[in-house]
C-alpha cells in the first residue's frame, strides 16, 4: 500500500513533453475554432444574441415554471391554445423534469405593460387547465435586458482588459499579450460552446465566463511565472526548451488542480439541477480550454514575439524556432 | 526551521475561534440562536430570493409621466392667476415642455410676464433667490419652462417619497421583513421574501393611488363633450361608478388624497356593501364643507388614478370631515383601496420593469441540491488530495479547507452578503481553488527538495516561492469578481461576492493555516525527509 501511496510518488517525476514543437499546428487549428466559435456565436446576425440561445435576461420576455397542483400530467396543448388568445408572441411551451412540470416562454408584444400581461396569462392558465403551482416566474422588460446586455458585455470586455493589464504590469508587455491571447481564446471557445449546444445564455452564463477569464489567467500565470524564473536560472537556454521545461515542470500542479476543480464542479452538474448545469458545463468546459491555453497559446505567442532576457540579447523568434534541444 | 512565528499562530487560532464562532448559528436551531447570550454572533446567512422563496421586483418611477402632470398643474395655475388678474390672454397650451401663452393686450405683457414670474411656481431649494421656472418673452407669447435643477430635484424627490409610500404600503400588508432598496437614479428594488402573493404585491405598490374630489360638469351633456365640445377647464374621464362609462368633471379639485387621515374598509349600513371610509383633515373638512354647501344638488366625482369610482349627488352639506366611498368593491378591494390612501398616494407612476418569482418549494429544492453538491464537491477534493499527498500533507490541506469553509461560511454571515445558487457555485469552486494554493506550494516543495535542499529549507523555500504565484494568481481571481460585482446583476453580484471572500478566506488558510500546521509537524517529528518528495 504505502508502495503506491500517495499518488503523487507513482507519477513521473520529470516529464520531458515537446509542446513547443507542435505548437504552430495546434495553434493553427486553436486559430480555426475561434474563428468558427466566433463566427456560430454572431451568426445568424439578429439582435441581440446572433447565434446564441439567450434567456429572458438579455432578450426579454417572460419565462413561468408550473406544475399542476396534484401531480397530474400537464396538458401542453391546452397551455398553447390558452396562451394563444392573449396577446403574446414567441410562445414555447416545453416538459421539463416531471410529467407535471412545464416551461412556458412568450413575449410580450406591448412591452410597457409586460407584468400587467403576465398576471392575465396566469389567470387564463388557471381558468384552461386548473389549479396551478407556479414556481418561478420572470419577467424582464426590454429596458432592463438591453442593460443587462450591455453590462454584460462590459464586464466580459473589462475582465479581459484587466487581466491583460496585471499581467502587462507584473511581467510585461509580451507576457500580457500571451496571457490575453490565451484569455480571448478561451472566451471565444466558450461562446462557441453555448452557440453550438444551444444551451441558454444568461446571467449566470456571464458569470460562468468571468470565472473563466479568471481561472485561465490564474492557470497561464503560473506557467508564465516559472518560465520567467527559468530565463532568469538557464541564461542560454533557447526560449522554446526554458517553455517545455516550465510546463513540464508545473504539469503535476496544473493536472492536480485541473482534475480536483472538474471533480468539484461535476457533483455541481449532475446534482445541482437544472439552474445550474449549464453553468457547471461551461466551467467545466472553461478549465480545460483554460488549461490547454495556457500550453498552446500565451506560451508559443511568447515564442512568436521573443522575450527579452534582461541584459541578454533579445531572443529572435527565428533563433528560438531553429533551436534545438540538446 | 520553518517559519512559526507567534504571530501566526495567534492568528490562525483567532481565524478558527472568529469562523466557528459566526458560523455556529447557522448549525443551531432558531430558538437556541435566540437564547444565546447577547454578546454572541447572531446572524445566520442571508439566503437570496432564489433559495428562500420570493420575490423581487424593480420599478421604475416615471419621471417623464411626472413631468407632463406639472406641465398640466402648470397651465392650470397659469389660467387662474391670469384670469384673477383681469389679464386677457389666449393660445394657453404646452409645446416641448414648455407652457406657452399669448397675452392679447401688449400693454399688459409686462405686468403679465411679472406676476407669472412672481405669483407661479416656487423657490428653489437650495438655492435663494433661485425660482423652479424661467419665464421669458418673445413676441407677445410668454414661456414658461421648468428649470433643470428643479426637475432633477423633483424626480429625486419623487424617487424618495415614493420609497417612503411603498416601506408604507408593504409594512401595512404584513409582508416579512422586505427590503426596499435604491437603484441607479430612478429605480427602486423591493424583495419580498417568503410566500407573499406576488401579484398582490405588484398590485399594491404599483397603483399611483392619486385620489381626488373633483365637481362633475353638467353644463354640456356626455355626448356632446364626446364629440369633443369639451369646456376649457373641465376633462373627459373613464368612469367605472356603474352609471356610465365617461365622465365630463371639472378639472380643478376640491379636495385631494393628501387630506386624508384616515382610511378604513367598513360596509355601507343600508346595503351591506364593502365600502371605504375616510376623514379628512382641518384644511380637508373645510374645503369639503365649502364645496358641498354652495353646490347642494349637484354631482361630484370620487376619482382614483384618472377614473371615476363613483359621483354620488350632494344631498345636503358635508360638514363632519369624514365620508364614504362605495363603488363595485368586494371587501378585500375595499380593504387594498383603503392601504392605498392610507399609505398616500405615489408622486408619480411606478412602473415594473423586472419580476422574479421563486416559490419556496422551488428554493428549498435548489438548497438541497446545492447541499449535495458541496458534500460531493468536497469529499471529492478530500478523497483526492489525501490520494495525492498522503495522509499528512493531504490531511493539513484538508483541515486548511475546513478552516476555509467555516472562515467562508462566518464571513458571508457576518456581512449578511445574500447567498444565491449561482453563489454556491461559487462557494464550491471556492474549494477547488483553495486547494490549488496548497497544490502550488507543495509542488514547490518537492523541486526544492529535488533541486537537493534538505526538508526543512525546502519547505521554508517551497512557501516563501509560491506565495508569490499564489497572489498573483488569485489577485486576478479578485478582479473578476470585482468586475462582476460591479456590473452585474442579482445573482451574479451574490456570486461574485462569494467568490470574493472565498478567494480571500482560502489564500488565508492555504497559506497561514498549512504554514502553521506544517511547522508545528516538523517541531514535533524533526524529518529527515518530507514524504512527497
Amino acid at each position: 500500500m504505502s508502495k503506491f501511496w500517495p499518488l503523487i510518488k507513482l507519477l513521473p517525476v520529470k516529464t520531458n513533453f515537446r509542446f513547443v514543437k507542435y505548437s504552430p499546428i495546434i495553434g493553427g487549428i486553436s486559430a480555426l475554432a475561434c474563428a468558427a466559435s466566433l463566427f456560430f456565436t454572431i451568426w445568424p446576425a439578429t439582435p441581440p444574441c446572433g447565434g446564441l440561445n439567450c434567456g429572458v435576461d438579455f432578450r426579454g420576455g417572460t419565462v413561468l415554471e408550473l406544475s399542476t397542483v396534484d401531480g397530474r400530467p400537464a396538458d401542453l396543448g391546452k397551455i398553447r391554445q390558452a396562451l394563444a388568445g392573449q396577446g403574446v408572441g414567441d410562445i414555447q411551451v416545453q416538459a421539463f423534469g416531471k410529467a407535471s412540470d412545464v416551461l412556458v416562454r412568450f413575449e410580450v408584444k406591448d412591452a410597457a405593460h409586460a407584468t400587467r400581461a403576465v398576471d392575465g396569462v396566469k389567470a387564463e392558465l388557471v381558468k384552461a387547465l386548473g389549479p396551478l403551482n407556479f414556481k418561478k416566474t420572470e419577467v424582464v422588460g426590454p429596458k432592463v435586458s438591453g442593460e443587462l446586455f450591455r453590462n454584460g458585455v462590459l464586464a466580459l470586455l473589462l475582465g479581459i482588459g484587466m487581466m491583460m493589464t496585471y499581467i502587462w504590469f507584473r511581467f510585461g508587455l509580451t507576457f500580457g499579450i500571451g496571457a490575453a491571447s490565451a484569455l480571448v481564446h478561451d472566451v471565444l471557445l466558450t461562446f462557441g460552446l453555448f452557440a453550438f449546444t444551444q444551451m441558454e445564455f444568461t446571467l449566470t452564463a456571464v458569470a460562468s465566463i468571468l470565472t473563466i477569464i479568471g481561472y485561465s489567467v490564474n492557470d497561464t500565470v503560473v506557467i508564465l511565472d516559472r518560465i520567467r524564473e527559468n530565463l532568469r536560472k538557464y541564461k542560454k537556454m533557447p526560449l522554446g526548451d526554458v517553455i517545455d521545461l516550465s510546463i513540464n515542470e508545473t504539469l503535476s500542479r496544473t493536472a492536480i488542480t485541473g482534475v480536483t476543480g472538474i471533480m468539484a464542479l461535476t457533483g455541481l452538474a449532475v446534482f445541482g439541477g437544472d439552474a445550474l448545469l449549464g453553468f457547471s458545463i461551461s466551467m467545466i468546459f472553461g478549465i480545460v480550454v483554460g488549461t490547454y491555453s495556457s500550453f498552446y497559446i500565451a506560451a508559443p505567442v511568447l515564442l512568436m514575439l521573443g522575450v527579452k532576457r534582461g541584459e541578454e540579447d533579445e531572443v529572435r523568434p527565428a533563433a528560438a524556432g531553429a533551436a534545438q534541444r540538446p | 526551521m520553518i517559519a512559526l512565528s507567534r504571530w501566526k499562530v495567534i492568528l490562525v487560532v483567532l481565524a478558527v475561534i472568529f469562523g466557528v464562532l459566526f458560523s455556529l448559528p447557522n448549525a443551531l436551531p432558531q430558538k437556541v440562536v435566540d437564547a444565546l447570550p447577547g454578546f454572541m454572533p447572531k446572524n445566520r446567512l442571508n439566503l437570496g430570493l432564489d433559495l428562500q422563496g420570493g420575490s423581487y421586483l424593480m420599478l421604475e418611477v416615471d419621471t417623464a409621466a411626472l413631468r407632463v402632470e406639472r406641465l398640466t398643474n402648470l397651465i392650470e395655475d397659469v389660467r387662474t392667476t391670469l384670469r384673477d388678474e383681469k389679464i386677457v390672454f389666449s393660445d394657453l397650451g404646452q409645446a416641448n415642455g414648455e407652457v406657452t401663452v399669448r397675452i392679447t393686450d401688449p400693454a399688459q405683457l409686462n405686468t403679465a410676464q411679472n406676476i407669472l414670474r412672481t405669483r407661479v411656481g416656487s423657490d428653489l431649494p437650495g438655492a435663494p433667490g433661485g425660482r423652479d421656472l424661467a419665464v421669458r418673452t418673445d413676441n407677445g407669447v410668454i414661456r414658461i419652462a421648468f428649470a433643470e435643477e428643479a426637475v432633477n430635484a423633483e424626480a429625486a424627490k419623487a424617487v424618495e417619497q415614493s420609497m417612503e409610500i411603498i416601506r408604507r404600503r408593504i409594512d401595512e400588508l404584513g409582508t416579512r421583513e422586505p427590503s426596499i432598496s435604491r437603484q441607479g437614479v430612478n429605480r427602486i428594488v423591493v424583495q419580498a421574501p417568503g410566500e407573499s402573493d406576488p401579484e398582490r404585491l405588484k398590485a399594491i405598490i404599483g397603483q399611483t393611488a392619486k385620489l381626488s374630489f373633483q365637481m362633475v360638469d353638467e353644463s354640456v351633456t356626455l355626448q356632446e363633450a364626446a364629440a369633443g365640445r369639451i369646456p376649457p377647464g373641465s376633462e373627459l374621464l373613464p368612469s367605472e361608478d356603474g352609471y356610465s362609462t365617461m365622465l365630463l368633471v371639472k378639472k380643478r379639485a376640491l379636495v385631494t388624497g393628501e387630506m386624508l387621515t384616515d382610511a378604513q374598509q367598513s360596509f355601507e349600513q343600508q346595503t351591506g356593501a364593502p365600502v371605504v371610509s375616510f376623514r379628512f383633515n382641518g384644511q380637508g373638512a373645510r374645503r369639503f364643507a365649502d364645496a358641498t354647501s354652495q353646490n347642494v344638488g349637484k354631482r361630484f366625482a370620487i376619482i382614483l388614478d384618472g377614473k371615476v369610482i363613483s359621483a354620488p349627488n350632494i344631498n345636503e352639506p358635508i360638514t363632519g370631515g369624514s365620508g364614504q366611498i362605495s363603488g363595485s368593491f368586494t371587501p378585500e378591494s375595499a380593504n387594498d383601496l383603503a392601504v392605498l390612501l392610507r399609505a398616500g398616494a405615489l408622486p408619480a407612476p411606478l412602473n415594473v420593469e423586472e419580476q422574479r418569482t421563486v416559490g419556496a418549494e422551488l428554493g428549498a429544492d435548489a438548497i438541497k441540491s446545492g447541499q449535495i453538491s458541496a458534500y460531493i464537491a468536497f469529499g471529492s477534493v478530500l478523497i483526492f488530495m489525501l490520494l495525492a499527498y498522503g495522509l499528512l500533507f493531504g490531511g493539513i490541506s484538508i483541515i486548511a479547507l475546513v478552516v476555509n469553509g467555516f472562515l467562508l461560511v462566518a464571513a458571508m454571515s457576518m456581512t449578511q452578503a445574500t447567498l444565491t445558487l449561482p453563489g454556491i457555485a461559487g462557494l464550491i469552486l471556492t474549494l477547488a481553488v483553495a486547494v490549488d494554493a496548497n497544490v502550488l506550494i507543495y509542488e514547490r516543495m518537492r523541486d526544492e527538495v529535488r533541486a537537493g535542499r534538505s526538508p526543512v529549507s525546502a519547505a521554508d523555500a517551497g512557501f516563501s516561492r509560491a506565495i508569490v504565484t499564489v497572489f498573483d494568481a488569485n489577485i486576478t481571481h479578485l478582479g473578476a469578481a470585482m468586475i462582476m460585482f460591479s456590473l452585474g446583476a442579482g445573482p451574479v453580484k451574490g456570486f461574485a461576492w462569494t467568490l470574493a471572500i472565498g478567494v480571500i478566506t482560502s489564500v488565508f488558510s492555504a497559506v497561514l493555516v498549512t504554514q502553521v500546521l506544517l511547522g508545528i509537524w516538523f517541531r514535533v517529528a524533526r524529518p529527515k525527509s518530507l514524504p512527497i518528495a
